[in-house]
């Protein structure tokens, strides 16, 4: 595993080949059809007050941009009142800056064990393997990421890792690679094999990982939502907690997280509140007895500041992380997450990765939609996704030496001469009446030499064949008959 | 993406006398007699349909390719089309989109900015158009069957429109309409999508087809070109020579007599 820390792979970049391979995994289909249609229908089940819903929206939207609006000023504050209340703050431009912190100050404790909760940052910075190659031992203890990560896998999906397994996939799993483990079906043992694989590493384990959810700059106060109690566990049970997260996760006051908590959970699974609600203000205080000594927040950029440069890309920063996005996208429904090659897979992650990694190593993404606009739709936030997706097409189109005021990294990627010229010579034709009228007379009078194989197009569809006469014609003749 | 509700807005939604017809590229070269239908549709409930010969194509193509700038070149030549205070009516709900929706913003700072908001706000989807400002109640004398109903994502999520086919097909005594299903998902046309990214796009077409084809219909419709398209030449292409799809101008034309 360490090994592959040393190599750079940007599987994104392979990712028609990935997507291919998975439309060819009749098992994977399934599963994922059959969940996302659960986690459709359950949205739906939570938000049954269409009204509520669409003002809950407008709300959490302009909560979102309000607190963007002044990000640099609310990140200063979150840092004064975080470091107020006891927690050191650290700031990371790069993954690599990142992982070097969080390695640093578990370095520092002599630590080798280190119990993580969800976090889908520590993902994007592939803390588990810069541990595991310097003897810090990471282990997940969200139950679908520790299956994940047990099958030597990366999540499939931001919300629910493990959503591309099945039960009988588990318990291969459970019985391969825990000692003493008898072959079961059955959820809830399943589950408790688990949970006892887990339990003791709490205990041992030097430094407690997580994520966090909403970062209130009002009170310094890390927000983090989960439904297992593992996060409960990892921030309070060893001697030392580290969150890491990205700088857009920062909100003004603490009355901004309750709509967009509301949002979360009932846009991600259907559910009206977790099992468990987090809000971390603050290490142990002297005379209490329990909680960790030291609490630390990593706060990561990694390209998130060049979205915010741009006005219209910003709106991508609204993200709340709830997959709802993934679980009505047609595409991420035939295809999964490991396809994308990303660490946050379907539409966000299609507008999300391209200033994490460049477009020049996911020039592949932002054309993986066919706008039909279900993510934009259900977005609690309302980012307008598409919006977003063909602003990247336009940015990944234009050649790289061309001079805008926010260049993307990547610009240009997927410029092509042939391309550009193919849409130079379909202006030159539908730009103007006279070439538009000869071009339809051409198409109709050479039908018969329609070639058989259109590019893409006749993988799946008999050639598009022009008809006899265009319709203008027809409108033509039919005023002409009847002078 | 802001759907408009198909019963609220306020222009055009008084019956003219004139109508301007904008019969989008696709049909114009691959479907002409769909686009015929419509007019014809239109012109027995007794409207002056225009259909200007300099028209061609709203841009989309290339505006959903990431090429703008020819987008705008192209959706240009249209805008000195429609002088008159007519509707102009799109029989596909993505053109329609187009032309209502993102042609305000491929515009904005342009000087043409003015103007193709004035049109956009005059563009209206044709089942939206019948239903909402004609109130069509087709005759039907049709014999009794079966359609399923495929409505294009712009009809859907961008024009909002959807219900409007529902409606019109509703309202045909012999016809009895079947929700297939995932009936709300896309058949990845998609525009470039389908070529670029043709295995993901043929997953999409092959089981939208399919639901369709297990629906319990004899036939669907749709008010869209590209979905038209996408889903026959799928059902062409595996060989199926019953079950196939038609323009709603075409079927309603049919279920009221107006065609042979």
């Amino acid at each position: 595993m360490s090994e592959q820390q040393t190599i750079t792979l940007y599987p994104s970049r392979q990712f028609k080949d990935n997507a291919r391979a998975a439309l060819k995994d009749g098992e994977l289909r399934q599963s994922l059809r059959t969940a996302m249609d659960y986690l459709m229908a359950k949205r739906l089940s939570a938000f049954s007050d269409g009204d509520e819903l669409e003002t809950l929206r407008t709300l959490g939207e302009t909560i979102r941009q309000r607190c963007l609006a002044k990000l640099p000023e609310l990140l200063e504050k979150l840092e004064a009142q975080l470091t107020a209340n006891g927690v050191q703050v650290h700031w990371a431009e790069t993954t690599e800056q990142a992982n070097e912190i969080i390695h640093g100050l578990i370095a520092r404790r002599g630590g080798t064990l280190a119990v993580k909760g969800k976090s889908m940052v520590s993902e994007e910075t592939e803390l588990n393997h810069y541990l595991e190659a310097r003897g810090v031992t990471a282990v997940e203890s969200d139950m679908g990421e520790y299956i994940v990560q047990l099958a030597g896998e990366k999540p499939t999906h931001i919300i629910m890792p493990a959503i591309h397994k099945t039960k009988a996939h588990i318990a291969q799993l459970f019985h391969d690679k825990l000692p003493d483990t008898p072959y079961t079906e059955d959820v809830d043992s399943l589950i408790r094999i688990g949970r006892n694989a887990l339990r003791d590493l709490y205990l041992k384990a030097d430094v407690g990982l997580s994520g966090v959810n909403f970062a209130v700059a009002e009170t310094g106060t890390l927000c983090l939502v989960e439904n297992e109690g593992n996060g409960r566990m990892c921030t309070t049970v060893p001697d030392m907690h580290i969150a890491i997260t990205g700088i857009e996760k920062v909100v003004e006051k603490l009355t901004d997280v309750v709509p967009l908590y509301s949002l979360l959970t009932r846009s991600a699974i259907g559910q009206p509140i977790t099992t468990y609600f987090n809000m971390i203000s603050s290490p142990r205080k002297p005379g209490e007895k329990d909680g960790p000594r030291e609490v630390h927040l990593v706060l990561l950029d990694n390209g998130r500041s060049q979205a915010y440069a741009d006005e219209q890309l910003r709106k991508t920063l609204q993200c709340i992380r709830c997959g709802a996005c993934m679980n009505h996208c047609p595409v991420y429904t035939r295809i999964g997450g490991h396809a994308y090659g990303t660490t946050y897979p379907g539409p966000i992650g299609e507008i999300i990765s391209p200033h994490m990694l460049g477009l020049e190593n996911t020039k592949d993404l932002p054309t993986a939609s066919s706008l039909c606009g279900a993510c934009g739709e259900v977005c609690p936030v309302k980012i307008p996704i598409p919006e977003m997706l063909m602003r990247l097409r336009e940015e990944e189109q234009r050649p790289a030496g061309e001079v805008v005021a926010h260049p993307l990294r990547g610009q240009g990627a997927a410029h092509t001469g042939k391309e550009a010229l193919a849409w130079r010579t379909w202006r030159g034709l539908f730009g103007q009446p006279g070439a538009y009228k000869l071009f339809g007379w051409a198409a109709t009078r050479l039908r018969g030499l329609t070639p058989p194989g259109q590019l893409g197009w006749t993988q799946n569809h008999v050639p598009l064949k022009p008809a006899a006469k265009t319709l203008h014609q027809l409108v033509r003749e039919r005023d002409a008959a009847r002078r | 993406m802001q759907p408009n509700s198909a019963a609220t807005p306020a222009a055009g939604r008084v019956r003219p006398t004139d109508v301007y017809f904008f019969g989008t590229c696709l049909l114009d070269l691959f479907l002409p007699e769909a686009g015929m239908d419509a007019i014809t549709l239109l012109e027995n409930l007794g409207l002056r349909v225009h259909f200007p010969q300099a028209q061609s194509c709203c841009g989309q193509p290339a505006y959903t390719s990431g090429h703008p700038n020819e987008a705008r070149a192209v959706a240009r030549a249209q805008l000195g089309l429609f002088p008159n205070d007519w509707p102009i009516v799109v029989p596909s709900g993505s053109c329609g989109g187009m032309m209502k929706h993102h042609w305000p913003r491929l515009f904005a700072g342009e000087p043409e900015q003015a103007l193709a908001e004035a049109l956009a706000a005059r563009v209206v989807e044709l089942s939206d158009f019948l239903l909402n400002v004609l109130d069509f109640h087709p005759q039907d004398r049709g014999l009794p069957t079966r359609v399923a109903v495929h409505t294009s994502c712009g009809a859907r999520r961008e024009m909002n429109v959807h219900v409007t086919s529902w409606a019109l097909v509703d309202r045909l005594g012999n016809v009895e309409r079947v929700v297939h299903d995932h009936e709300s998902e896309c058949c990845g046309f998609g525009g470039t999508f389908s070529v670029k990214h043709a295995d993901i796009a043929g997953a999409m077409v092959t089981d939208k087809a399919a639901s369709l084809q297990h629906s319990g219909a004899l036939e669907f419709v749709t008010a869209d070109a590209g979905c038209l398209l996408n889903i026959n030449g799928k059902l062409a292409k595996d060989g199926e020579r019953v079950f196939a799809g038609k323009h709603l101008a075409t079927f309603l034309l049919e279920r009221t007599g107006g065609k042979a």
